[in-house]
């Protein structure tokens, strides 16, 4: 079998670590290759040495047989190795066929002719079944078509090597559905396929192979069909996991937090996003509200956090009314945050990992005097919580926050918002782009969180998370809710229905 | 060895050793000029510049200090503004704003006793430049209008309504100068007159120097501390680097806006001050309608600087130095303009450090590779393909 690309001995190190340690990864032609591998495996690093993002200190890569130096993007295109990013790089205010011939563009005479494109760009949208609207702007179509934006991208620039970088993060249920079909279709018509991804179903419905790396080395590459999922995930974590969430019984008492009439204009439309939601989270429970991105979840969190104005309606911490109180308030009365997006309000990216464990402390007399800061206190502190919470980082509590890896960002933060010992937990998505290990430890601290008789609010958009970690679920569609519901008494299609607006209940508050 | 690689690689080395790379390319490029428009002269007149206040002894070293002090304090305003992610495009009319109001003060308030007088006179130039800055903070916080343009439209309202002011109040309209502050406005020496003088006969030719380069020495020291140790400094950069996580982290950004604007202002307006009183009875302030050079230079010193208030008074000093050494050029056939336009290459090419620092530490990884790595990398290479054979073998 002839490989088409072979990546050999790759070894590529950053100022103490080494993300890649000798690994080889060979993709034969028309196979769908998968890279498993926990957050800060090195999964992102192997890529960016492929597509010549990053320069590896050893190794050489082969393309089919012949060694190939690739130093930058361009060559790896012109080597026919294409990428869609786990963030899109797109240009927004162009429209679809805009922005697959960007940089590739047919002209005559220093003027564009579109005409030439727009006919091969369809016909390779007929030729995948990848539906798309050539002259939609990017800002106005959905993630799912944006993604196949990205891959008629690849398509375009005849590339036959096509990488996806987690590429099912960002998309319903739904959407992965229809993106595997596209994967499978890809790699019949003789395309090669590396698939990032940390999630096993994925694996399991379409790769054929699969090379696991674990701490920047290769564990090895196994046949698809002849290994089961448990095996894979042992693989990549090293140890046994268990994908069932361990939790006792649902003790609930006594009203914690409560939501009345709650509503909230949307940023940019006239309707609401939030349209007179009213819930209680009671002690001891993980409430959990479901449905699909975009139907209002993100505005309710960010009224209830105070980042966001409302229209009307009313907060209550335990039976204190705090709708009227800026975010360090609410903060201070006992309110925690995981935020769904931990780059932008998270985590402050410049600021190294003491100074992002102390963003909701460094005001307390705990951490400063007269004004001055207490770096001796902040730094035993970080120290405490990286040694609790497991962070691991390049250089311990001086590491720059933007250089750790996403599995380990997030531990920082469900470090800092948990040791704040909050009365509420409001924790939005916050195992998204997660590999299982970091995944069933940050499950546990949502559990453990509950059974010392916290309250938990728990955004998600994964339909497993919500079925096993809940103890009550309430369904939000186009920012009503629509279902208030017992994760032991349905299933996962019905709770899809209720999702997909074709179910309601009358909701007992 | 070890500990001189590692001396090498260290980040702050890199950003010290990447402003002064920078500075020789901003030498290299001056030169050039230099040689274009006076070939004759290009080495002789490229000497002057680099012996910069060295020219005229220990009074042109004390030039040197006395203009350097207030780009200090540009430099401080534009860097303390971009540490906490806001450019202060507007020190040239906070800047005038303070001088004036330091040079009003000095004219008109006789009635304060000696210390005061200067004192209060100073705490005026940095409250009028911090007013000035205020209201683009403003601007900004609460009605997102960008600080750019409104610093930048503040510079020529600011010019225009100081030289309204001055001929208002303050105005002597024989020199078409402000009028000359009274004694007890100017700084006080601060014991700098015993070191920058040259003799001259049994008197001394004083240099302009004052107790002011002290001053803003202190204040870099201040913002300093105020950046690196203290809450507020947390704040005001926690927003400069991310506004999403501070406002998320309960810290009030709209007001850090405003505040770190007029900071910036007061800065820059207390350099005016500093600059303006000095001399026997006061610098003048010429009533013309051009933007105070001080003010923009506050940019390059806090580029040059990385923003870093410490380094930004050796940034200072350097841009007075080849500005003092520029103006020595006309003692041979140099038009002024050319040395203006040399003199301004120089500095702006010395801000370009931000560049080197991402530049440099690849260009030195470079060489080495090309030194050592290539026999090395080419064995390796072969062994491991060896290797891979031998396995591929195995499996077939």
């Amino acid at each position: 079998m002839d490989y088409i690309i072979e990546m050999l001995h790759i070894t590529k190190e950053f100022p103490g670590i080494i993300a890649n340690d000798d690994i080889t990864l060979q993709l034969k032609k028309g196979e769908i290759h998968a890279l498993l591998g926990e957050n800060g495996a090195g999964k992102s690093t192997l890529m960016s040495v492929l597509f010549g993002l990053y320069q590896p200190e050893k190794g050489l890569i082969k393309k089919e047989g012949k060694e190939v130096k690739i130093n930058n993007p361009n060559d790896a295109n012109a080597l026919g190795i294409g990428m869609v990013h786990q963030h899109f790089k797109l240009v927004h205010n162009f429209t679809v066929l805009q922005n697959i011939i960007l940089g590739v563009e047919t002209t005559k005479r220093g003027f564009l002719k579109m005409d030439a494109a727009r006919e091969k760009v369809m016909a390779l949208s007929n030729r995948y079944g990848l539906m798309v609207d050539p002259d939609a702007l990017i800002q106005d179509i959905t993630v799912g078509m944006q993604q196949r934006v990205e891959i008629l991208k690849m398509l375009y620039r005849d590339n036959e090597i096509l990488i996806f970088d987690e590429p099912t993060a960002v998309l319903t249920p739904q959407e992965i559905d229809e993106l595997m079909k596209i994967m499978k279709n890809l790699s019949e018509e003789g395309k090669s396929i590396l698939f990032i991804t940390h999630k096993l179903n994925e694996i399991k419905a379409v790769a054929d192979r699969c090379t696991v790396l674990r701490k920047g080395k290769c564990i090895g590459t196994v046949s698809v069909a002849d290994t089961t999922k448990e095996e894979m995930s042992e693989m990549m974590v090293g140890r046994k996991v268990s994908f069932a969430v361990e939790k006792g019984e649902c003790k609930p008492h006594g009203v914690n937090f409560e939501v009345r009439n709650l509503t909230v204009s949307s940023r940019n439309s006239t309707k609401k996003a939030v349209n007179n939601v009213s819930f209680t989270v009671k002690k001891g429970e993980i409430l959990c509200i479901a449905g699909i991105d975009g139907n209002g979840q993100s505005e309710l969190v960010y009224a209830l956090t105070g980042l966001m104005p409302i229209d009307s309606g009313q907060i209550l911490l335990n039976g204190k009314d705090i709708t009227k109180d800026s975010v360090r308030k609410r903060n201070m009365a006992g309110i925690s945050h995981i935020p769904e997006d931990r780059h932008k309000d998270g985590l402050i990216l410049d600021y190294n990992l003491t100074e992002n464990l102390m963003l909701k402390r460094y005001y307390t007399p705990e951490f400063q005097k007269n004004g001055f800061i207490r770096f001796d206190v902040a730094n035993q502190y970080a120290e405490r919580l990286i040694e609790e919470f497991d962070i691991r980082s390049g250089q311990g509590a001086r590491t720059t926050v933007r250089s750790m890896s996403g599995g380990n960002q997030q531990k920082a933060i469900v470090a800092r918002e948990i040791d704040l010992n909050p009365d509420l937990l409001i924790a939005v998505q916050p195992t998204r782009g997660l590999d299982v290990g970091a995944i069933e430890y940050i499950h546990k601290q949502l559990v453990e969180q509950r059974d010392c008789n916290k309250a938990v609010l728990l955004v998600s958009l994964e339909l497993d998370e919500v079925m096993n970690v809940s103890d009550r679920i309430l369904v939000m569609y186009e920012g009503e809710i629509v279902a208030d519901l017992n994760p032991s008494e349905i299933t996962v299609q019905e709770l899809g229905l209720y999702m997909a607006g074709s179910k309601r209940s009358e909701v007992a508050v | 060895m070890i500990q001189v690689k590692e001396l090498l690689t260290s980040d702050s080395f890199n950003k010290a050793y990447s402003s002064i790379f920078s500075i020789l390319i901003g030498l290299l490029f001056g030169l050039i000029i230099l040689a274009v428009s006076n070939p004759a002269q290009a080495g002789e007149g490229f000497i002057i510049i680099l012996k910069g206040g060295f020219s005229t002894g220990a009074k042109g070293m004390g030039q040197v200090l006395y203009f350097a002090t207030p780009l200090i304090l540009t430099g401080l305003s534009v860097g303390f503004a971009f540490k906490t992610g806001l450019f202060n495009i507007g020190a040239p009319g906070q800047f005038i704003m303070g001088a004036f109001a330091a040079v009003y003060i000095g004219v008109k308030w006789t009635f304060l006793p000696a210390p005061w007088h200067w004192i209060v006179a100073l705490i005026g130039a940095a409250l009028i430049g911090g007013l000035w800055a205020l209201i683009p903070g403003l601007l900004k916080a609460y009605l997102n209008v960008h600080e750019v343009i409104a610093t930048i439209m503040m510079n020529y309202i600011g010019m225009y309504f100081a030289n309204y002011l001055i001929k208002l109040t303050v105005y002597d309209s024989k020199k078409g100068l402000s009028m000359n502050t009274a004694e007890t406005a100017v700084l006080p020496k601060g014991g700098l007159d015993y070191i920058f003088y040259n003799p001259l006969g049994s008197t001394k030719d004083m240099s302009t120097v004052n107790c002011g380069i002290w001053i803003a020495i202190a204040i870099a020291i201040i913002i300093y501390i105020i950046l690196n140790r203290t809450t507020f400094g947390y704040e005001l950069k926690a927003c400069g680097f991310n506004p999403h996580a501070s406002r998320y982290a309960g810290i009030n950004d709209k007001r850090n806006v405003v505040l770190s604007m007029v900071i910036a202002g007061m800065l820059a307006g207390l350099g005016g001050g500093l600059l303006y009183l000095s001399g026997a009875n006061g610098r003048h302030i010429k009533v013309v309608d051009v933007l105070a050079m001080e003010g923009f230079n506050g940019i390059p010193v806090a580029l040059l600087g990385l923003s870093n208030p410490i380094g930004i008074i050796f940034a200072a000093i350097f841009v007075s130095y080849i500005t003092q050494g520029g103006n020595y050029l006309q003692t041979l056939n140099f038009v002024p303009e050319i040395i203006d336009i040399i003199i301004a290459c120089i500095i702006y090419f010395s801000a370009f450090s931000l560049i080197f620092r991402k530049l440099l530490p690849n260009l030195i990884k470079f060489i080495k590779k090309r030194k050592s790595g290539k026999t090395e990398n080419a064995a390796e290479i072969k062994e491991a393909d060896t290797v891979q054979a031998g396995k591929d073998g195995g499996e077939q």
